[in-house]
């Protein structure tokens, strides 16, 4: 990949292909079955399947009601019932007796650079049960992609799961005709990367427009609920937020200090266009209703939205004492002062102030400094118990195993049973279970981490957050993303070499495979386009992020993610909750 | 990295960090809100007519959308897509005069302007579109051959058939051996359902000790099967699993799990009770006592007040009706619940705080500052000022709050405090800056004016002169000090 030279980054490839394969492919199955039919549509499929097809699609197939999976049939309604779920044991067994179809729906495009796999439990299944069930998945939507976008010549990769997925998806790609051979590619890499390579960045609050409206309201499936206290009126508007929406656009990727006055700009432009009217003939006056009235009132919907949103956060986040807490963040960052940010979590959690977010500043602590020490473990944890219920024992117990919140010298404890077991088994053997074992002790070692690549910035005096200098900007000039810095330098380095150390850290799993049929001509665009993968959920930070790199390398990322991630949905994955 | 403290105070005092804050709300919002101002003075003219905003129903879900159509199926309101739909169609126009082939129907033409998607029209159109040729043959091929009864797959071709979706007979692989071997293609291939199928068929076909054995020395495979008895619910199998393996810490914490699904609380409480002799760790058995103990307590709390309420004798639960019960909630929440209701109460009974504070050894600084909430909620400003009161053995009283005074302004603020109130602990806010600031925003005038006196500060008190009220004691006070020869002003 060419990093010299400034150049325009590359136009992103059309996934809205994807869509339309999704929906052709949807709309197949339902013409397997002929007549009328009742689709029952299981509750966190109703989202993405909106973003594919509608009603009237569905219609036009004899759908005649629709369901979420929980409700009862009405009676008397069609003999045909069609399920559309996930292969989830649970919801499986619930609909018992039927003939299965696949409907290969991986992949959703929810921007021009976006694409999700829309599975958030991915991250509990995969990092906390160790489960492999959506390594097919990932693989095969490799598969797709390459298939339409590729043929990739390069793959970059880190952590297990990013390994795993990259052998199963060649060891299709081996099966398939090679029919992709010789095709001028439309991305030329791609580069997978495990959550649990870097958990601090998940953990950080977010700074940037995108990731503060996704951290205060949520976005789903790339659209967000505005409240009455955002739309200043009685009821609740859904909007979608991608490269469509002129004002989003412009902001999405700003530091939110920078928002405002690009919001005030923008009204004032308004106004100003609004005002030309006066003076204006019947004959100019026409012309301005029938070619720029619709648009000003577009732009004019839109900037009263992100106006009152950004309002509705600065009230939110004033209440929450927000500037104390991304203090606090920035003190672990940097490590020093930890006993005052250990004291900040401990008030933190004896005033209730929220459950997740003690949670999450609790795990950051123990990320960053590799593990509590065990006296304030048990304080921290005690407090956290009663005051939030003690039933987050189990919580405790998740976050331990996954290793987001761990007792420092716990390693003894494990070693020991390492060793009982070793004994039982052969050598072989035992060197898979020492690996397992490895993989949940393992360490952060964040701070040697961070060292060595200069996640943190010392710049003289002010860092201009409208004028960034690197991708800290998205954490206020406090720190560099870990997993974007990692992907920064292995495509400038075209691989691992030169950061065996921090490979080291990161406990290894690292790849980087040339396929060798591909032609490899530096000429084409493709090697500007990298696919970058997250297997466990990417944050909007970290995308912001990229996109900054990729403006000032001329390089294109598209992200394909197995769910956006924020810190909020990463504690609640690890609550146990009723059956 | 042990920095100087110093160093830190720079380093936050520096303008890295200070040119956005999300604390000046006024500061940062008046720009919003002149924004605002602008654009709403144009709704006049922009709202005229909704026409190219998209339809959405009350609940905020695009008409005509997937999950709008599901909650409507679910409330019942219309019973076919047909009956809501004509309603939808502006006009007259039924669904079935429409053509089907033609999308005008579509989501596109409620969001007009918006959605430019293509309408596409069938399978083959899609695939002759961007050389996407090969993709989809596998969707064409009749059902049939996804199912396969030949039986001599190796136990690597059968894993890969799995893969692929494709339905394999397993009952071929008969002995120990080839089970095993299977299961190892299985984890090889990296593909958890395939590993979990496989673990169905060696669950069914194996002796449960011998499938331990295996599965001790294949941790993926463990996994697997452990995610899959706890997604199952089949707790008998997985606590035995956990037994053989030794876990026991995991096998009390699964069964502690359990409590989560008992409604019932004298049955929830029953089933605690047995929890605090599974082999917890030392430190969690306490913590499992302390649960059983906590809604031992709350049963007994919560029938007498419920008894009180209903009664209707009491001032307090006649003047503060309970929201919620307190069964199942945190000790804090039990606390602030016992220091709203039975403050007074004395040690012996169980809903006192302080008997909650010595059963469950509550820190004091938790206990002062649950407390404090509690009654600052009931604007009992005595026992506020009681409870931040220490005495030394000198018998004098001195202030003190377990969290920074500012704090404690904001707690007392929030409850509606008067200013009397305020401005005594706003006084011992310690950091001069906020404690200005705080004094200025809650009109604490003597807090402001001693302080810039202090400052030495004459510019900023004469300039405070506009703020208080003419002729009043505050402007007198003012005055005096500016009048006062023997302040050596800084300005």
């Amino acid at each position: 990949m060419a990093f010299a030279g400034r150049r325009d980054a590359p136009e992103p490839p059309d996934f809205g292909i994807l869509k339309r394969l999704a929906r052709d492919q949807l709309v197949y199955l339902l013409e397997q079955l002929p007549g009328k039919k009742d689709l029952f549509i299981e509750a966190d499929l109703m989202s993405p399947l909106d973003r594919i097809a509608n009603v009237s699609i569905l219609k036009q197939h004899d759908v005649d009601k629709l369901y979420k999976v929980e409700t009862r049939p009405a009676p008397g309604a069609s003999d045909q019932f069609c399920f559309l779920v996930r292969p989830r044991v649970r919801t499986m067994r619930f609909i018992a007796d039927v003939t299965c179809d696949e409907w290969s729906f991986y992949l959703l495009p929810l921007d021009e650079d976006i694409i999700s796999m829309e599975l958030p439990e991915f991250f509990r299944d995969y990092f906390l049960e160790g489960d492999h069930r959506w390594i097919n998945p990932v693989a095969r939507a490799l598969q797709l992609l390459n298939s339409l976008y590729g043929p990739f010549g390069k793959a970059y990769g880190i952590g297990r799961c990013a390994k795993m997925s990259h052998e199963l998806w060649r060891d299709l790609e081996e099966e398939s005709e090679g029919e992709g051979q010789g095709r001028k590619p439309e991305i030329g890499h791609v580069f997978l990367m495990d959550r649990d390579v870097d958990y601090v960045t998940a953990l950080c609050s977010q700074v940037v427009y995108e990731g503060l409206v996704d951290d205060t309201f949520r976005i789903k499936c790339g659209s967000v609920d505005f409240g009455p206290d955002v739309t200043s009126s009685d009821r609740s508007i859904k909007v979608l937020l991608n490269a469509q929406d002129k004002v989003f656009s412009q902001i999405r990727n700003e530091h939110f200090s920078s928002v405002f006055g690009f919001l005030s700009q923008k009204s004032r432009n308004l106004q100003a266009q609004y005002d030309r009217r006066r003076g204006m003939d019947i004959k100019q006056m026409k012309d301005f209703v029938s070619q720029e009235l619709k648009g000003l009132k577009q732009e004019h919907r839109l900037l009263s939205l992100h106006i009152g949103a950004c309002e509705s956060i600065m009230k939110k986040k004033t209440k929450q004492d927000f500037q104390e807490t991304i203090k606090a963040e920035h003190s672990l960052l940097e490590g020093f002062d930890i006993r005052e940010s250990t004291s900040f979590i401990e008030e933190h959690i004896d005033r209730q102030v929220s459950p997740i977010e003690s949670l999450r500043l609790m795990c950051l602590l123990s990320i960053t400094e590799n593990g509590l020490i065990p006296k304030d473990y048990r304080s921290l944890k005690t407090q956290y118990l009663q005051s939030y219920g003690p039933e987050h024992l189990l919580t405790f117990h998740n976050l331990k195993r996954i290793g987001l919140l761990t007792e420092q010298a716990a390693g003894e404890t494990l070693t020991a049973v390492e060793s009982k077991v070793s004994k039982l088994v052969t050598d072989r053997a035992a060197g898979k279970i020492t690996d397992a074992f490895n993989s949940l002790a393992r360490k952060s070692n964040f701070r040697a981490i961070s060292k060595k690549l200069g996640l943190i910035p010392r710049v003289e005096g002010e860092y201009d957050l409208k004028m960034p200098r690197d991708m800290a900007y998205v954490f206020g000039g406090a720190y560099v993303p870990l997993s974007c810095k990692i992907i920064e330098q292995v495509l400038e380095r075209r691989g691992w070499q030169g950061l065996e150390e921090v490979v080291r850290l990161l406990n290894g799993n690292e790849f980087s495979v040339s396929d060798s049929t591909v032609e490899d001509n530096p000429a084409w665009e493709s090697q500007r386009v990298i696919l970058t993968v997250f297997l466990g959920g990417c944050t909007f930070s970290e995308i912001a992020a990229l996109r900054f790199l990729g403006k000032e390398r001329g390089c294109k990322f598209i992200f394909l993610t197995t769910a956006i991630t924020n810190s909020a949905r990463m504690m609640e994955a690890m609550i146990e909750a009723r059956a | 990295m042990n920095r100087a403290r110093a160093d830190e105070e720079e380093y936050w005092h520096s303008s890295k960090f200070r040119a956005f804050t999300f604390d000046d709300e006024d500061d940062e919002l008046s720009q919003l809100k002149e924004s605002k101002r602008a654009v709403n003075s144009l709704r006049d003219i922009v709202d005229d007519d909704d026409d190219d905003l998209e339809r959405v129903s009350w609940s905020g879900e695009p008409v005509g959308s997937i999950s709008w159509s599901i909650k409507e199926t679910a409330s019942g309101s219309t019973s076919s897509l047909e009956g809501r739909d004509s309603s939808l169609q502006k006009g007259s126009s039924s669904y079935a005069a429409l053509p089907k082939q033609v999308s005008s129907y579509s989501l596109s033409s409620l969001f007009k302007g918006r959605n430019k998607l293509p309408s596409f029209q069938s399978l083959s159109d899609a695939l002759t579109d961007t050389g996407v040729k090969n993709y989809a043959p596998e969707l064409r091929r009749p059902k049939a051959e996804y199912k396969d009864y030949s039986s001599d797959w190796s136990p690597k071709d059968t894993v890969r058939r799995m893969q692929r979706g494709k339905v394999c007979s397993l009952e071929r692989f008969r002995s120990l051996q080839d089970k095993l071997v299977l299961l190892d293609e299985a984890v090889a291939g990296h593909d958890g359902n395939v590993i979990t199928a496989v673990l169905i068929f060696l669950k069914r076909t194996l002796r449960r000790e011998i499938l331990f054995r295996e599965l001790e020395v294949r941790q993926v495979a463990l996994c697997h099967l452990i995610h899959f008895l706890r997604e199952t619910g089949e707790q008998k199998l997985l606590l035995d699993l956990l037994r053989f393996l030794d876990r026991t810490e995991e096998v009390a914490l699964s069964q502690y799990r359990e409590h989560l699904n008992i409604q019932d609380v004298e049955k929830r409480r029953e089933f605690l009770k047995g929890c605090i002799g599974l082999p917890f760790s030392a430190e969690d058995t306490s913590h499992i006592q302390d649960h059983y103990t906590l809604l031992e307590r709350q049963i007994i709390i919560e029938a007498n007040d419920r008894h009180l309420e209903m009664a209707g004798q009491s001032e307090l639960f006649r003047k503060y009706p309970r929201k919620a019960s307190i069964l199942n909630m945190p000790l804090v929440t039990t606390l602030f619940y016992s220091c709203f209701y039975h403050y007074t109460e004395a040690e012996g009974t169980f809903s006192s705080p302080t008997n909650l504070k010595k059963t469950f050894k509550i820190p004091d600084k938790q206990y002062v500052l649950t407390a404090l909430a509690a009654r600052a909620k009931l604007r009992a400003w005595d026992d506020v000022d009681a409870l931040l009161t220490t005495k030394n053995w000198l018998g004098y009283t001195k202030k003190k709050a377990p969290i920074g005074f500012h704090r404690v302004v904001e707690m007392l603020q929030r409850n509606n405090a008067p200013v009397q109130v305020l401005q005594e602990y706003v006084r011992l806010v310690e950091d001069v800056e906020t404690r200005l600031n705080l004094a200025t925003k809650y009109k604490c005038h003597d807090v402001v004016i001693e302080t810039y006196r202090d400052l030495k500060d004459r510019i900023q008190l004469t300039a405070y002169k506009s703020k208080v009220e003419r002729g009043s004691a505050e402007e007198e006070k003012i005055n005096s000090i500016l009048n006062n020869m023997q302040i050596r002003w800084k300005n």
